[in-house]
């Protein structure tokens, strides 16, 4: 597999502020590859330092084997589709699609077939002599997903694509999203601060704390085996197991995660607790409980029964479920 | 445990307070009662004076006894087309036209920067700098300007310092834009024309380029675009309705005034001079008026180009 994007000890910083510090990450060609973190980790500095909208202060970016720092992003063949998708209001529709290729100095009829193909590419065929301000969010996102794609850019860009849409459209645009990228084969980047977002599209995630890259991989690896206290707290809502607690049951002094759907209730074996809170989730129930006073939570399927607030119950789980990370005294 | 309190307060009591109560429960009166007296200024006295203009535009005036003729006739329009008439109306549009396009290329620039990277003291520093010199009386600014522009004057002096005062002279050599020395000719009235309503421009132009959300300069460029090309489709086009509202200001000032091209300048005639001396000493009212409409029909039709032009589509 060929390197789409390649960073090498990249830093970016604004005086003081660190937004990005020693990054070193690697883009596989084809790939769906997720940039998540918190908001002011880096992972749209990332973005803007690939589409060029920013220099690295320090380090060596290279596109398809050729260096990019330095190049405007004028002259790079990465497409951006930008948060609040910055369509131009002048235009109508079709004449946003087809604005780069218009730069490009295509003829009219050629790019506005180009852009109508486009549009029917991302399902909104017809609406070509509309202004961008009379779409809907929905629309204007895709709009901005076919104004970039109509280039045929090398690397797509997405920074937060999705954030301004309600829940039901951002489900039916990740499914959309899937398919455009299994249909045209390019290399997918994309910023979201949604862990939802990154584990269920992506082919492998990058998780962004304070400018520095924490762990890469598959969204399988940073759910089930978080490299940090950080991964497995911001992935999943993971129970973060202090050291004490987990020498208490495996005799090491180590942070461990589990997850709350790996813990199960017992009739009597097990850890003994006591209920604090219960919130009914529609597909299950969370229960957080008390264990001597470290509070778990745990996920029930909603049809079992559920223990009244106050309650003492016993919880388990598989010793392989728990995942041990960094050691603590 | 306390007794809850009033859901609803009681009414308060006085007239101001009883007013304050009908005014937010009947919010048009409120509108009403704030427009009325703008309206009324506006349109009595305004818009009223302007429809006096126009109706006395079509009066003549009897060329033997001087006195108008109030009947509603074509003829004071025809008499703006003998060619004296005629030649000042197209010098005046000439330079209205030449210092619009000269104040938008040197305003451009400036709005730029102050819109898009000018922050906090900076742009403080500049609205001040746009400003101050509207502070200033008009007539000083362009007495200043003869002393910098008389062959005597400070510019003169500075070029033969620089041993360029040949490069001076061949440039007042020339026809039509040349003269004795810059404070009569073509090019001085110019000059101060721009010095005198560049702010006109610059602030609007700076108010459209800072509605353009930076974004946009970043999809273009990300689209291909060089910043030539940036500017050229998504700049301009977005800025020009600020080109238009900074433009009616130059346009219609220079088509209006009458002091500048008599201070500096040729002794020719401007529109706002001719005006002035028609209804002053020679008590050509209706000529006078006709003069005074000129410029109304003029900005009538640059307003409509304009729009047709689409320059008004991205407000």
């Amino acid at each position: 597999m060929s390197t789409a994007v390649q960073f090498a000890g990249v830093s970016r910083h604004y005086g003081e502020v660190k937004a990005l510090d020693q990054v070193d990450l690697e883009v596989f060609e084809g790939e769906f590859f997720a940039m998540l973190g918190p908001s002011g980790s880096g992972k749209t500095t990332c973005l803007r330092l690939v589409a060029g909208f920013e220099q690295p202060s320090a380090g060596h970016i290279e596109i398809f084997g050729e260096t990019a720092e330095g190049v405007p992003p004028f002259r790079r063949n990465v497409n951006t589709v930008f948060q609040d998708y910055a369509l131009f209001p002048h235009l109508n529709v079709l004449d946003n699609v087809a604005y780069g290729l218009m730069i490009r100095g295509v003829n009219k009829a050629e790019r506005y077939r180009s852009a109508e193909q486009a549009l029917e590419m991302v399902a909104l065929p017809g609406l070509g002599q509309r202004r961008a301000g009379e779409l809907s969010g929905g629309q204007r996102q895709r709009v901005a997903l076919a104004r970039a794609l109509v280039n045929k850019p090398r690397v797509l860009l997405l920074d937060e694509p999705l954030g301004a849409l309600d829940l039901k459209l951002r489900e039916q645009m990740q499914e959309e999203l899937k398919n455009l990228h299994r249909q045209l084969g390019i290399t997918f980047i994309f910023v979201t601060h949604d862990q939802n977002e990154a584990l269920s599209m992506a082919d492998r995630v990058a998780l962004f704390n304070d400018g520095r890259v924490v762990q890469v991989g598959t969204p399988r690896e940073i759910y089930r085996q978080p490299d940090s206290r950080f991964v497995a707290d911001f992935v999943g809502s993971s129970n973060v197991l202090p050291p004490e607690f987990v020498a208490s049951v495996t005799g090491e002094q180590r942070w461990a995660s589990l997850r709350p759907e790996s813990i199960y209730l017992t009739p009597s074996a097990g850890h003994s607790a006591s209920v604090v809170a219960a919130s009914f989730l529609g597909g299950s129930t969370r229960l957080s409980v008390d264990v001597d006073g470290l509070r778990v939570n745990l996920m029930l399927a909603s049809v079992a029964d559920v223990p009244a607030v106050g309650e003492r119950v016993f919880i388990d789980w598989k010793r392989e479920d728990m995942h041990l990370m960094e050691s603590g005294a | 445990m306390n007794s809850p309190s009033a859901a609803i307060l009681p009414g308060r009591q006085g007239l101001l307070r009883r007013l304050a109560d009908t005014l937010w429960r009947r919010p048009r009166l409120l509108l009403l009662l704030m427009l009325a007296p703008p309206v009324l200024w506006l349109g009595v006295i305004y818009l009223g004076s302007l429809l006096a203009l126009l109706v006395q535009s079509f009066f003549s005036i009897d060329e033997f006894s001087g006195l108008i003729n109030y009947e509603f006739t074509l003829k004071t329009y025809r008499e703006l087309l003998i060619p004296a008439n005629l030649d000042i109306i197209v010098r005046t549009a000439s330079m209205a036209a030449a210092v619009t396009l000269a104040a938008v290329i040197v305003a451009f620039p400036i709005a730029f920067y102050a819109a898009r990277y000018a922050h906090g003291k900076w742009k403080a520093a500049f609205y001040i700098g746009i400003m101050l010199p509207l502070w200033s009386s008009y007539l000083v600014k362009i007495y200043a300007w003869k002393l910098v522009l008389a062959k005597e004057g400070i510019l003169n002096w500075l070029f033969s310092k620089l041993h360029l005062t040949w490069l001076l002279d061949a440039y007042l050599s020339l026809p039509l834009i040349g003269g004795n020395s810059l404070s009569v000719s073509y090019t001085g009235t110019f000059l101060v024309f721009l010095y005198v309503w560049l702010p006109f421009m610059i602030l609007p132009l700076q108010a459209a380029l800072e509605r353009v959300p930076g974004n946009l300069l970043e999809a273009s460029a990300d689209l291909g675009g060089s910043p030539r090309q940036t500017f050229r489709h998504v700049i301009m086009p977005l800025a020009l309705p600020g080109v238009i509202a900074g433009s009616i200001f130059t346009f219609s000032l220079t088509l209006g005034d009458y002091i500048i091209p008599q201070i500096i300048g040729s002794s020719r005639l401007f529109i706002g001079q001719a005006v002035y001396s028609h209804q002053g000493t020679a008590g050509n009212i209706p000529l006078a008026a006709a003069f005074a409409v000129v410029p109304i029909v003029i900005m009538g039709f640059y307003l409509w180009m304009a729009k047709r032009a689409g320059a008004f589509d991205a407000l």
